[in-house]
């Protein structure tokens, strides 16, 4: 696989400051390691080694530990995201009615393959997990929205409406 | 308590709320104000009631109007008509509700006829954010039950004789798991839930925790009971961030009862839970990768035995369930093992919740008798097939298990009778495919995801599975020798005697259904070079009917690779060697003059 360039670590103090009250509040139950990760990434969007670092110093962990964890799970992520992370379902469900046709479409049109974010941080691409909303199969989310009963010819549309 | 005189429920599962339920219910809310009748009407988000397909949905009682696809403009019509002056809004009911001068309950409507909700039954029935409306629906009486009225042994006796199977998948008796828990000596016991619900296309453990989150808490709570546990987690997606929401609501509420923490009940039990998030990865629905993951590690699965009702989280006696069985454990409890029994066939009691989609009228969440035949799921409660198409199969079981053809249609679901045709019951999940389906498709489609989430543990899933999916490629591709058919039925074989886990094991078997079924279609494949549902691209040509073609030259001009020529008001033609099958010019075709 191709080395994927990660941009230089901007994380601001107060990040820091939040981060390490996450740390201290997670820091004697057993199995905090999962759960300080989700809030890490709340924080900061993805998991640079740097984070990984200060969660490892923090849990008293090694790095090795951190970021076996990070890579074993795919919603944790060592790469920005983009401002409107686009999220087709290739579930079951979305795959018979046409997901992968969509996702082709959003390939396509922002020029970038999946998991992969275009130049300018706006769009990132996921092809993700079956979200349960099968009923409105085919779907996909713009962060937290959802949209359903999709074609590809509402691609434009959608993207539209984020600025494309 | 206050009074009022109607209710209107709004679904709020994941499906409706998608569809806009939430600005649904801010307008009644207007409205109902407007109108003056705030005091009078009220608003309930409910959970899922299944029918995502006519989301979002609103139900009026008493009336029990149903009323679907319902959009924020037709809110105001709804409360002047219907909640002020008392007339029914028809042209917004579920149209099959209505007739001649008769408006149909919810309950007679043929997606709902068939169906029996014992796990679902408080889905788009209560608030789920509102104990109190559990509590009024029979909540937490079977938890008192158990502590008050009968010893831990009693209750594992009476899950053992309702016959309750394990919903997750495997159909493990749940009754002798909690015996074998209870059986290991330990100072510390952990009750599991798996919510990790991570077949694609099963939804069913979503909606029962955004719709009804408190009967899995009552569950887990007897369930510590019966086997001496103090101490349960809930293993729940991070994809599913409403489910999450309620479930914390229902745990903080159930804490302020005093129903979990210290001295439940006065009965000297101690019991508290905690959620913990899943991180995306399919392979955690597995038990001890499950566990693994709870203790913060990578989640890899370990060989069993041990088993986990001896040695489990942090080495300790543990018992996993899953959500939906959890579901019908209070039911079981307060109604007794033989009335639970009596639905459901000989060797699998009580009911089961599909999650019915892909080309089906009626999408959404159904739950039956076990026993119930294909044929009655996919035409009696899904409606058939749209657009007049042919039923081809059903899928069930997800990557796990495998396709069901048109010929077996009849089949009873059941765990044996589905392991017995070569697909299994998994989660739940149920999809249904027609004719512009692919089998070999369809089978690459779960080995790219079984490739995709094996945990790369042991040599079998981590390299068979990807080999496998090299030889289905081979075939999609066009490539492929009668000879790779029959090794790829070997090298199923050998992943399924020889992987760790379940997921390993069981993820030859889409392959191995579709060969038994549709093994004509991997022929065509290979020695034909045709897909017959138009679906491997590299099996395609895309041909223009010279009869047809007007020579208005719009494909030629759309084609991305100028592969199309012709002269204007000429039959045009396709250089097959240029051609992408990008499918642009058949779309575009005014005439349908161009096909595949």
């Amino acid at each position: 696989m191709a080395e994927k360039k990660v941009p230089a670590f901007q994380g601001t103090k107060e990040q820091e400051a939040q981060l390490k009250e996450v740390i201290a509040k997670h820091k004697d139950s057993k199995g905090a390691l999962i759960p300080v990760l989700h809030e890490a990434q709340e924080i900061y969007g993805y998991l640079p080694v740097e984070v990984q670092t200060m969660i490892a110093e923090g849990l008293g962990l090694s790095l090795a530990d951190v970021y076996g964890v990070v890579t074993f799970y795919a919603q944790f992520s060592l790469y920005p995201k983009g401002q409107y992370r686009i999220a087709v379902c290739l579930g079951t469900a979305c795959y018979v009615k046409g997901s992968g046709d969509i996702l082709d479409k959003f390939k396509e049109r922002l020029g970038i393959d999946v998991g992969e974010c275009t130049e300018d941080g706006k769009f990132s691409l996921d092809a993700t997990r079956c979200i349960g909303a099968c009923g409105l199969a085919p779907v996909l989310t713009v962060n937290d929205d959802v949209y359903g009963r999709l074609t590809v010819d509402d691609v434009d549309g959608i993207l539209e409406k984020y600025g494309f | 308590m206050e009074l009022v005189r109607s209710h209107v429920l709004v679904c709020g599962g994941t499906g409706c709320t998608s569809s806009g339920s939430k600005q649904i219910i801010e307008e009644f809310e207007t409205q109902l104000k407007n109108f003056d009748i705030d005091k009078e009407v009220k608003v309930i988000q409910t959970g899922c009631f299944g029918f995502c397909a006519m989301g979002p949905i609103v139900i009026v009682y008493p009336e029990g109007s149903f009323y679907s696809m319902v959009q924020k403009e037709d809110v105001a019509e709804i409360v002047e008509q219907h909640l002020l002056k008392g007339k029914i809004v028809t042209r917004l009911l579920y149209k099959e509700t209505v007739e001649e001068d008769n408006v149909k309950s919810l309950n007679e409507i043929d997606f709902y006829k068939k169906q029996h909700r014992v796990a679902l039954r408080n889905c788009g029935v209560i608030d789920p954010e509102n104990i109190d409306e559990y509590i009024a629906c029979d909540g937490y009486k079977a938890l008192g039950k158990a502590l008050t009225e009968m010893t831990p042994q009693e209750v594992i006796q009476e899950v053992k004789d309702s016959g309750l199977r394990g919903r997750g998948g495997g159909g493990f008796p749940t009754g002798v798991k909690w015996d074998f828990a209870s059986k290991s000596v330990n100072d510390q016991k952990y009750v599991l839930c798996n919510a990790d619900e991570g077949d694609p296309g099963a939804f069913m453990d979503r909606s029962v925790l955004e719709g009804d989150p408190h009967s899995v808490i009552e569950a887990m709570a007897i369930a510590g009971y019966a086997i001496g546990a103090n101490q349960g987690y809930i293993y729940v997606r991070a994809e599913y961030p409403i489910a999450v929401h309620r479930l914390q609501v229902a745990i903080d509420q159930a804490r302020e009862y005093g129903i979990l923490g210290k001295n439940i009940f006065e009965t000297g039990f101690d019991f508290d839970l905690e959620i913990r998030l899943g991180a995306g990865a399919f392979v955690c629905g597995e038990e001890t990768a499950l566990m693994t993951s709870i203790e913060g590690r990578r989640g890899e699965p370990r060989p069993r035995p041990p088993f986990p009702a001896v040695k489990g989280l942090w080495d300790k006696p543990t018992i996993l369930n899953n959500v939906e069985t959890y579901a019908n454990i209070p039911v079981i409890l307060l109604n007794g093992a033989k009335e639970f029994a009596k639905l459901g066939t000989e060797t699998s009691k009580g009911t089961k919740v599909f999650a019915l989609g892909g080309k089906i009228n009626n999408t959404g969440l159904v739950e039956v008798p076990m026993g119930t035949t294909l044929r009655e799921v996919v035409y009696e409660i899904g409606g058939g097939i749209p657009n007049g198409k042919q039923f081809k199969a059903a899928q069930t079981g997800g990557p796990s298990g495998g396709c069901i053809p048109a010929d077996l249609i009849d089949t009873p679901i059941d765990y044996d009778s589905l392991i017995k045709i070569g697909s299994m019951m998994g989660s739940g999940g149920l999809i249904v495919m027609d004719e512009d389906t692919c089998m070999v498709d369809i089978a690459k489609f779960f080995l790219e995801f079984t490739v995709d989430e094996s945990c790369g543990k042991c040599v079998p899933c981590r390299i068979g599975t990807k080999r496998l999916l090299e030889l289905l490629n081979k075939i999609t591709d066009g490539t492929g020798t009668l000879e790779d058919i029959d090794e790829m039925e070997t090298l199923c074989n050998t992943i399924k005697s020889s992987a760790l886990c379940g997921l390993g094991q069981t993820a030859p078997n889409p392959v191995l259904s579709t060969l038994k079924y549709f093994r004509d279609e991997y022929v065509e494949h290979v020695v034909d070079k045709k897909c017959r549902a138009g679906v491997c691209k590299a099996l395609l040509s895309y041909k223009i009917d010279a009869d047809k073609c007007k020579g208005c030259t719009l494909c030629a001009r759309q084609c991305p690779v100028g592969a199309i020529s012709g002269k204007v008001k000429e039959a045009h033609i396709i250089d097959t060697t240029k051609c992408i099958k990008c499918g642009v010019c058949e779309s575009t075709c005014k005439f349908g003059a161009i096909s595949k």
